[in-house]
Order: structure tokens, then sequence, then C-alpha cells
């Protein structure tokens, strides 16, 4: 089966104009309820702060999904070297762990 | 876009050992050229269909029978937009541009799902586009929460827990029209007649000519094959339409005992090509709605970046009193 819709008399495809508008990029944080960190859940673009919190809050919690709303702007973000990873996170202390240290049996739970 | 060109083979090392962990890649690993393109590609691919998405339903808001269908039908529409913008986010964390992304878009050089080219004649189509087009599209959507591309895979848990809801509207629908009129039962089926083909054919080609599942498959960015996909969406909805008591269009469709399966007919791949070409019957007009929303906004746009700078100045000629609002960058819209 093809479809072969004619075009409208005077149909004609419409051109595009126009941008985002130059609108920044905010990163989103919502504090699910009390008592809770705020916590990253995403990004949008707005022209301001207040534009930016009042569309995270349409585009971010549609369904009670938070009691609060941060929005930062994206270019803010000073952000770690992935491939520093290792001198940055170093996993070879493991005395700084409680598993570390044996405790006699008897003692119980400590 | 940001392009790596001789990838240093400690890169290379450093993503394949990631990807074998079944870890997740984020966006500043660093990733080979293709999976980015394919990954850019995709997710855009999604975000056009859950935008574009919205048109054959909300054709249907101003006439939905009760204020209940009608409030339920707005809260869907606008996850469908809320749906776009995650997965909007999403591909820009790969280095594009929100207005590369709707420039694609609007001049066809992006795609959308073909299924919303086709029109919604009825309530009933409502019903169906929820049980059949958000079941089809969930059951792909469960298997991209583990898909390797973290910001993905992160919208994709967001977008599965709303998409329930849609599906579930649109099988109470229609429940409520094959409890009905005779009138009311005969619009439910000739639903599920027209839906029912493009519903499977959402899955895409047969894996046999599927150009991008084996390296998809291999980057773990899909992980279960488009035939596998939609073996299970069969599977799983034929007792539904049983329980409707609805005939599934399909004079092949039966189970298979030793598979352990439902077999079924095949799909008319001639016509899902000839609409992915543009030659379905609302192609047109839906890029067309789009662009004339998106030229309708401009100034809507524009005003509002006129306020924010007003705003902007007007706090800094008061010497910056208000530390919330002053020394912000509007112009730096690079990420990290």
């Amino acid at each position: 089966m093809s479809y072969d819709v004619p075009p409208i008399e005077g149909e004609t495809d419409p051109e595009v104009v126009g941008t985002t508008g130059g609108h920044p990029l905010w990163e989103v944080f919502v504090r699910a309820s009390r008592g809770l960190n705020h916590v990253h859940c995403g990004s949008l673009h707005a022209p301001d702060a207040e534009t930016a919190a009042r569309n995270a809050r349409d585009v971010y919690t549609r369904r009670s999904e938070g009691v609060s709303v941060w929005v930062v702007p994206s270019a803010a973000i000073h952000a770690s070297d992935p491939d520093d990873r290792e001198s940055w996170f170093d996993s070879d202390k493991p005395y700084r762990h409680p598993t570390f240290y044996e405790i006699p049996d008897e003692v119980g739970h400590m | 876009m940001t392009t790596t060109e001789q990838p240093p083979t400690d890169s290379m090392r450093r993503f394949d050992e990631l990807l074998r962990a079944d870890e997740k890649i984020e966006p500043r690993d660093w990733m080979p050229d293709e999976y980015r393109k394919t990954m850019i590609r995709q997710i855009a691919q999604h975000a056009h269909s859950e935008v574009i998405g919205q048109q054959p339903e909300g054709n249907w808001i101003t006439r939905a029978p009760s204020l209940r269908r009608k409030a339920i039908l707005m809260a869907k529409v606008q996850d469908e937009a809320g749906h776009g913008l995650y997965l909007y986010a999403a591909a820009e964390t790969l280095g594009i541009s929100r207005d590369e992304l709707n420039q694609l878009l609007h001049t066809g050089r992006q795609k959308y799902s073909s299924i919303f080219n086709y029109p919604t004649l009825s309530w009933a189509d409502i019903g169906a586009i929820g049980w059949l087009v958000d079941g089809a599209a969930i059951t792909n959507q469960v298997m991209l929460t583990r898909t390797s591309y973290g910001p993905y895979a992160r919208a994709m848990v967001r977008i599965c827990k709303e998409e329930s809801f849609h599906q579930r509207q649109g099988f109470e629908i229609m429940v409520t029209l094959t409890r009905g009129t005779d009138e009311q039962k005969a619009m439910a089926q000739d639903a599920l007649d027209r839906w029912w083909w493009p519903s499977l054919a959402m899955f895409g080609p047969p894996d046999a000519d599927s150009t991008h599942t084996e390296q998809s498959m291999a980057w773990k960015i899909k992980l279960e094959t488009n035939d596998e996909l939609r073996q299970k969406f069969v599977d799983m909805t034929v007792p539904q339409a049983d329980h409707l008591g609805l005939r599934i269009p399909d004079p092949d469709l039966v189970w298979n005992e030793e598979r352990g399966h439902y077999d079924f007919g095949e799909i008319d791949w001639d016509d899902f090509w000839q609409v992915v070409k543009g030659n379905g019957p609302c192609n047109r007009e839906r890029i067309a709605s789009k662009v004339r929303a998106w030229n309708d906004g401009a100034w809507v746009r524009e005003a509002a970046a006129a306020h924010a700078e007003r705003q902007r100045r007007r706090a800094a000629g008061n010497g910056g009193s208000n530390g919330r609002s002053s020394g912000r960058d509007r112009d730096t819209e690079v990420r990290r």
C-alpha cells in the first residue's frame, strides 16, 4: 500500500525561522522530600533563573516528585576530569573501612 | 560536535572495559565517534518521536467524551512533551545543540517514529494508541533503561515510570468501548485493525535486514533485537485482545506450543518503507504543524530572552546588590 497525499492548493513547505534564542542551559536538582538532598535529575534551556525554576517544576515534577527545586547554570559547574579518576579517587586505603579490622567473635557486634 | 580523530588506544581500552563490566558511558568519557553519532541519532529520533507524538493525540483533546478523559489526555500529551525534553537534554550531553536538533527535525534530516504518520480517526484510536503504541514503546524502553549511555538510560527510567499510566489509560478506554454498544465495539475493533500492524512495525526491520542491530548490540546500546522485542510484544498483547473480545487482524496468528510463543504473519514492509520515506498519510502535516508551532513561538522565545537581559541589566545597575541575580554569564551555553 502506498499513500499518495496530494498537496492542498497553495500548500508549500513552511520555511523554518528562529533559534532557541540563546536560552542557556540549566541543571535541575530536586529534593524528593524533606530530609533528603537535592539530587540532579536533568537539564533544560531557559532565559533566566526564575523561568528555569518554573519550567523545571513542569518538566521534572509532574507527579509530586519533589518539594523543592534548584536550578544552576550549567556553565557554572566545574567538574573533575574523568582521566584523573585514579589519582583523585584512590581505593588503596582499605584501613579507612570498618571491615579492615578484626574483632574477636566473642566481643559481638561492634 | 566533539570528535576525536585518532583514538589513543588507552581510551579505547577503557571504553571497552566499561562496556564489558556493564558500566555506563558518561558524557565526559572518551567514546568512539561512531558510538557518539549512533547515540545522537537514536536519542534524537526518540526525542522527536515524543514531540511529534503529541499531535495525533492532541487532535482529540477538544473532543474527549468526558471531562475525566479530557484531563487524562491533556496530562498524557503533556507527558510526551516532557519526555521529549528529557531526551533532548540527554542528546545535548553528546555535544549537539538544541538548535541543531530542531533544525534536523524541521528539515527532515532526522526521523521520528513512523507510527505518528497515521491519522487518529476516532476516539477509539486514543485507546488503541495508549494500549498498542505505548505498549510497544514500553517494550522497547524497558530494555533501554539498561542501555550503555548513562544520560539516555536515566531518561528512560523516568519515562518508563510515566508510560505505564499511558498504556493503562489506553487499555481502560478499550475496555469501556468493548463493554459498550455494538457501535462502540465496532469502533474499538476498527481501531485495533488499523493500529495493529503499524504497532508491530514500530520495532523496526527484521533482524536479518537491520543495518544497525549488530553494532548496537556490541556497544550494548540495544540489548535485545527488533524481532525479539516484537515477539515479546505480541505474546504480551494477544491475551489482552482476547480479554477485550477483539480480533487481531492477522489470519496467521497462532500459539506455537513448541516455541512457547505466538506465530504471526508477515509485516507489509513496503508500506513501512513508504511511510519512512515520507509518503505516509500524515508525514507532511506533522512536520508542517511542528514548524508552524516553532515559527509562531519565535517571538515568545525572543521576548523571554529580551526580558531576561533587561532584568540582568537592571540588577547590574543596582550595583549587584541582589547577589542571586548578578554575575551570571548568559552567553556561555557550553556545558562543562
